[in-house]
């Protein structure tokens, strides 16, 4: 019996990387499919960040490939494992991929509204009137539509947050990558940032989030992986993964976490 | 384009000429920097006392000889100021008076931003030991300032050894000097400058390094 | 004592207005191709290619590393015969300090774009943005605005630093005072005058530009649209 199964949105094969003579990631084999909401816990220094900045391509990888749609990044090399990327497709492949950095990096010498503007015009070459009106639908998405002409210093943590995700999602990425999006927040502020993303799982966008928020996780996520010693330790259901880990190091990390709300 | 033939040999030949004038450069130098930076620290002082008229009078100093040109200070004294004291004042006393002076001034202001860089807190832990202010400045706070000083006051003495040069516009004999004196007796300027030039980025290459070095570790040298 | 008698300076008051006038010309004009030379170096300096950074690197560090006089003395009298051209004072003088100060402003710039936090550059290319859109788009505004302070500390001690020009006879304020002191033998009286002058300008300059400090810090937000 053949099913016909569509290709994986991004696959990670046997990924690597190492800086200088530390290697943070060990082989990362990942297969993500479009409206896969996926969870990736670990302790602090196990490559969570890594990982994620390695997809696109902020941080190249020393080995292993990536693939986007079937369609392998980066040109091969002499040696079969290591793959370079070129100056001139980053920008294309990053256009696909949007991102949500814990720092929020929001231009400060741009508005909200500009900022959510500003990936259509600069890199999409839309024209200014498409632009602030689909800048004025994101804002609206994430609740900030009146916020459009504040500057970021007259926005709280966790309005910043959202308009940052608003400007990840105006490029109408195939994938959405979230890097620690509520370290940096208030407890308070870090509700309406959780909402948010929420919403966003329930539109059946794609999207990986790492977090250290296991409550959310548990709701949020189809599947969640926790990386340990440079690799993916253990990986399942919510439920089974954060319920009841089989292997020592995730039930060594979830006690640790005993105060998280199911 | 370029089809000049180089020939060094006029200056080899003079080199003992050159020797004078780096000498020169050299002494003038040392005695600015020296006055300069601890007359700063002086007027600093002053300039904080507390009693109104000499806080003035140096305030008055630092910003006069901070936003004069140095050029005009030195002639000013080889030109001006022997009519007033009816002194006649030599090459060498006028570019010292105006290079020392003009880097009091702002070695003064080195002092002071170093100082005000020091948190209140350690004043107050001072005081609340039972300490002075003069002994509070002396023992804890003015140490930690010269830290951060270091790389602004390595910068003013970077800055005073290019001034020498400017004692050249009285006939002071320093390297500049002489490479005018050479460079017209042998209608050669462009191997004459061009060693002088030379000469003086090699000394102040490791002055310079020196700052960038203090920066790196310290912090900025912006006054 | 001294009889102080201003009466001869004040006789001669046009020639020294006409040396003032240019001292701001060599200034304005060192400034005005300084500040883009300065960040083509700056930029240069901070690329990865040899090619670039090397040559950059040089000019940067010899320029700031001898004396302004020497630069202007081989400007002026060096130049003109290594290359075959035709030398005025305000050439080499407009020659020797926009490259000069170009040099300083390249430091400048370096220290202003390397301020602007790395997470910005991120958001740049995360969105796709290609490394000079990054730098046009992102930090370069953030940058300038940052720089300002330093620029027209710049500024200010560029128009001390032309009075160098004085030296290879070019008219400037300096000039001039040296042209009325032994018109009217009254060299005290004219140089005191020129000092003030110079003082009065360079002073009130300094106070805009610590004034304009204190607005953008306090503000911190601009519009640098």
């Amino acid at each position: 019996m053949k099913s016909h199964t569509p290709p994986a949105l991004l696959k990670l094969t046997n990924l690597k990387k190492s800086f200088q003579s530390m290697e943070i990631l060990s082989g990362i084999d990942l297969e993500v499919m479009p409206g896969d909401r996926i969870a990736i816990l670990g302790a602090s220094g196990s490559g969570k960040s890594t990982l994620l900045r390695c997809i696109n391509l902020l941080e190249f990888p020393s080995s292993g490939s990536i693939a986007l749609d079937g369609q392998l990044l980066g040109k091969a090399t002499t040696s079969t494992a290591t793959r370079t990327y070129g100056q001139a497709e980053l920008p294309l492949i990053r256009q696909r991929i949007g991102m949500v950095f814990q720092q929020f990096n929001l231009f400060p010498h741009m508005t909200a509204g500009e900022n959510v503007m500003e990936g259509l015009c600069t890199v999409k070459g839309w024209g200014k009137p498409q632009a602030r009106t689909k800048a004025e639908e994101e804002l609206e998405r994430v609740g900030l539509q009146d916020k459009f002409e504040a500057y970021p210093s007259r926005l709280s943590g966790g309005q910043k947050q959202r308009v940052a995700i608003a400007r990840a999602l105006a490029m109408e990425p195939e994938l959405l990558l979230f890097d620690e999006p509520t370290s940096a927040l208030d407890p308070e502020l870090v509700g309406e940032v959780l909402r948010t993303i929420r919403q966003l799982a329930q539109e059946g966008r794609t999207m990986l989030l790492v977090t250290h928020e296991i409550g959310f996780a548990y709701h949020f996520a189809n599947r969640v992986l926790f990386l340990a010693d440079g690799v993916i330790y253990e990986q399942g259901t919510p439920e089974d993964v954060l319920k009841n880990p089989k292997k020592e190091k995730t039930q060594t990390f979830l006690a640790r976490h005993r105060e998280f709300n199911f | 384009m370029i089809h000049y033939r180089w020939n060094f040999a006029p200056v080899w030949d003079n080199l003992d000429v050159l020797a004078v004038g780096a000498l020169g450069t050299l002494q003038l130098f040392a005695i600015c920097a020296a006055l300069g930076l601890s007359l700063g620290l002086f007027v600093g002082w002053v300039r904080y006392s507390g009693s109104k008229l000499p806080s003035l009078l140096a305030i008055s100093f630092i910003e006069f000889f901070r936003n004069t040109p140095v050029l005009v200070q030195i002639l000013w004294f080889y030109y001006a100021l022997p009519l007033l004291i009816n002194v006649d004042i030599k090459p060498m006393m006028a570019a010292i008076l105006g290079i020392s002076l003009n880097s009091a001034a702002f070695s003064a202001e080195i002092y002071r931003g170093g100082i005000q860089s020091i948190e209140k807190g350690q004043w107050e832990g001072a005081k609340a030991l039972g300490m002075t202010l003069s002994q509070a400045l002396r023992r804890v706070v003015f140490p930690q300032a010269f830290r951060r000083m270091l790389p602004a006051l390595t910068n003013r003495m970077i800055e005073i050894f290019k001034m020498t040069t400017l004692a050249s516009a009285v006939a002071y004999v320093e390297l500049l000097q002489q490479g005018k004196l050479l460079s017209s007796l042998n209608f050669n300027p462009i191997e004459t400058y061009t060693v002088v030039a030379i000469v003086f980025f090699l000394c102040l290459l490791p002055l310079v390094q020196a700052t960038y070095f203090l920066e790196r570790r310290l912090g900025r040298s912006d006054q | 004592m001294h009889v102080w008698n201003f009466q001869p300076v004040w006789a001669h008051a046009d020639l020294l207005v006409l040396g003032l006038a240019n001292t701001l010309k060599v200034t304005a004009a060192a400034l005005f191709f300084g500040m883009p030379l300065g960040l083509t170096l700056a930029l240069m300096r901070l690329s990865q290619a040899k090619v670039f950074k090397w040559p950059s690197s040089l000019v940067i560090e010899v320029f700031r590393t001898t004396p302004p006089l020497v630069q202007l003395f081989w400007f002026f009298f060096a130049l003109p015969i290594l290359v075959n051209v035709e030398m005025t004072p305000y050439i080499a003088a407009v020659l020797t300090f926009s490259i000069q100060s170009a040099a300083f402003f390249a430091e400048v710039f370096r220290a202003g774009i390397e301020s602007v936090e790395k997470g910005q550059r991120e958001a740049g290319q995360a969105l796709g943005m290609k490394p000079a859109q990054v730098m046009t788009r992102v930090v370069l505004p953030q940058a300038i605005k940052r720089m300002i302070p330093a620029f027209l500390e710049r500024a200010i001690e560029l128009m001390k630093t032309t009075t160098l020009v004085a030296t290879v006879s070019y008219a400037d304020l300096l000039f001039q005072t040296n042209e009325v002191a032994q018109k009217t033998f009254r060299p005290l009286e004219v140089f005191t005058v020129t000092a003030l002058i110079y003082f009065s300008v360079i002073f009130v300059a300094s106070k805009i530009v610590n004034h304009l400090e204190h607005k953008f810090a306090i503000t911190g937000e601009g519009t640098v649209r």
